[in-house]
């Protein structure tokens, strides 16, 4: 079943859902927090939180939006070629006391988020981290679970999961292509 | 790469890297937890042939941020005063596991023959030496200006812009790194030193000299200057001088507030410290608005950290 999974409605209805999942478990949006994971996790958490503003009044998507970037909290740092850093950004009203909800594209083995975790732990004490990813994957590693799931995806280890998203490869598609070794998102 | 020796071998794009990695750090700098645990693990050691105690807490500062584990191992009253060569420092460095050596030395080249030499597996980082390098120096140098002077800098060099290196280039590694630095980032240099201290051979550097500030400040529009540090015992008296007082060198080649004023308006001052005030720069123009000499010291310990990371954090090459 290799191929485009979802396209762009699909990537679209499932962020809807997502939006108005992390409301109803939040009692509404007063404390969300929402930090995109670069690369992709930055888009998505952008456009989560557009949904958001539509229907929560008084929700500033682009104050309560900020990217993390995991890179110097890896652990594979020394096994792999370096990696350049990205941008951090936190939403000018902080975490402490906030609820954050972290978006990547792809849940994996969970050592993003675990790296993720350690960051967040670093910028301060938010009230409750909460997870929002498009594709579960599944082959985790830790015990790591999202709270919110776009997508989940059954996959063989040896296959690989491309997100492709308009901002950044000018499409929005979720791809499974036959690849040697998986990705480690 | 591997080592980190001069700013020559130093290619456009692995110069933005630096530059824009020490962006990153440095944004890290402003958090509440200011440790990352990035360097875990690694030991890096300082190891101080001559006496920088700026450049020694500097690079302690950055390793210590990225959770590395530093050795400071000065020459004064240790092993080497007893006549122990850099061999065999070096491999009792290598038999304590040293990931990486930051070696400040006398002598011109001993960086790279500690680099070039099978004695340890280390990366090497040239903390200065003799008259010759100070690369992390001119990256901090050029991080700042591209700070001041570049819009939106991430990814950018320094293309365009004319910085003006004032005072005693003849023994100055700040002013050679950063004359092969800052030309590689596009940007061009302006030398402004009395006769006596400019090199011989200087005709091959990318670079315009004057012998007089008034002079250069009024044939190019300068961007920044950077004030270097003269070394008031060795400069005058005896056989030796080469200027006649330093009140004469003040009123030629000093930075006053009436100076500044004739910079263009963008302008900034920089100094790689410690300054002498009232020699090569006046109070006024230290503590002007412009002067980003304290920020300096800050950016330092970014760019330092940035090279720590860049050398350290990847796979181990088998080079």
């Amino acid at each position: 079943m290799t191929g485009t999974l979802l396209g762009a409605p699909d990537i679209s209805r499932a962020l809807t859902r997502i939006a108005h999942e992390i409301l109803e478990r939040n009692d509404g949006a007063d404390s969300v927090v929402l930090l995109g994971i670069p690369t992709r996790g930055l888009p998505l958490a952008e456009r989560i939180a557009r949904k958001i503003s539509e229907v929560e009044d008084g929700f500033d998507a682009s104050a309560r939006c900020g990217a993390l970037d995991i890179t110097m909290y890896r652990d594979d740092l020394h096994k792999q070629p370096i990696r350049s850093i990205g941008t951090t950004s936190v939403p000018s009203v902080g975490i402490d006391d906030q609820v954050v909800v972290l978006v990547d594209d792809v849940l994996h083995t969970g050592r993003t988020i675990r790296a993720a975790l350690d960051a967040i732990k670093d910028l301060g004490r938010p009230r409750a981290v909460q997870l929002a990813v498009l594709v579960d994957r599944g082959h985790r590693e830790l015990p790591i679970r999202a709270d919110f799931v776009g997508k989940n995806l059954p996959t063989s280890r040896s296959e690989r999961v491309d997100v492709h998203l308009t901002e950044i490869e000018g499409e929005d598609a979720v791809i499974l292509t036959n690849g040697r070794g998986g990705d480690d998102a | 790469m591997r080592h980190l020796l001069g700013t020559p071998q130093l290619s456009r794009d692995e110069a933005i890297q630096i530059l824009d990695t020490a962006a990153q750090m440095a944004a890290t700098q402003e958090r509440e937890v200011r440790k990352l645990p990035t360097l875990r693990g690694k030991t890096v050691v300082n190891l101080f042939f001559e006496d920088s105690t700026r450049t020694r807490i500097s690079f302690e500062a950055a390793a210590k941020r990225l959770s590395a584990d530093v050795i400071n191992f000065a020459a004064k009253g240790s092993s080497v005063s007893k006549g122990e060569s850099l061999k065999d420092t070096a491999l009792t460095l290598q038999a304590m596991g040293a990931d990486a050596v930051v070696v400040r030395h006398w002598a011109s080249g001993a960086p790279q023959q500690l680099a070039e030499a099978d004695w340890m597996h280390g990366h090497v980082i040239n903390a200065g030496d003799g008259t010759h390098q100070h690369p992390t120096q001119a990256l901090l140098d050029a991080f700042t200006a591209r700070r001041h002077l570049v819009a939106d800098p991430d990814g950018k060099g320094l293309d365009g812009l004319k910085i003006g290196i004032v005072g005693d280039i003849l023994h100055s590694r700040v002013a050679r790194s950063n004359v092969w630095l800052l030309t590689t980032l596009g940007a061009e240099v302006v030398f402004v030193a009395p006769p006596t201290l400019v090199p011989v051979g200087i005709d091959g550097w990318p670079v315009t000299v004057h012998h007089g500030l008034d002079e250069a400040i009024e044939a190019h529009d300068l961007d920044a200057l950077m004030m270097l540090r003269v070394q008031r015992e060795r400069m005058t008296g005896g056989g030796s001088a080469f200027f006649p007082s330093p009140e004469e060198y003040t009123r030629l080649f000093g930075l006053d507030a009436d100076r500044l004023g004739r910079l263009p308006e963008h302008a900034i001052v920089m100094h790689p410290g410690p300054m002498n005030r009232g020699l090569e720069i006046s109070a006024e123009a230290a503590d002007s608005p412009r002067s980003v000499i304290v920020e300096q010291v800050a950016n330092g310990v970014a760019v330092r950290m940035a090279v720590l990371y860049l050398l350290l954090a990847g796979e181990e090459s088998a080079a």
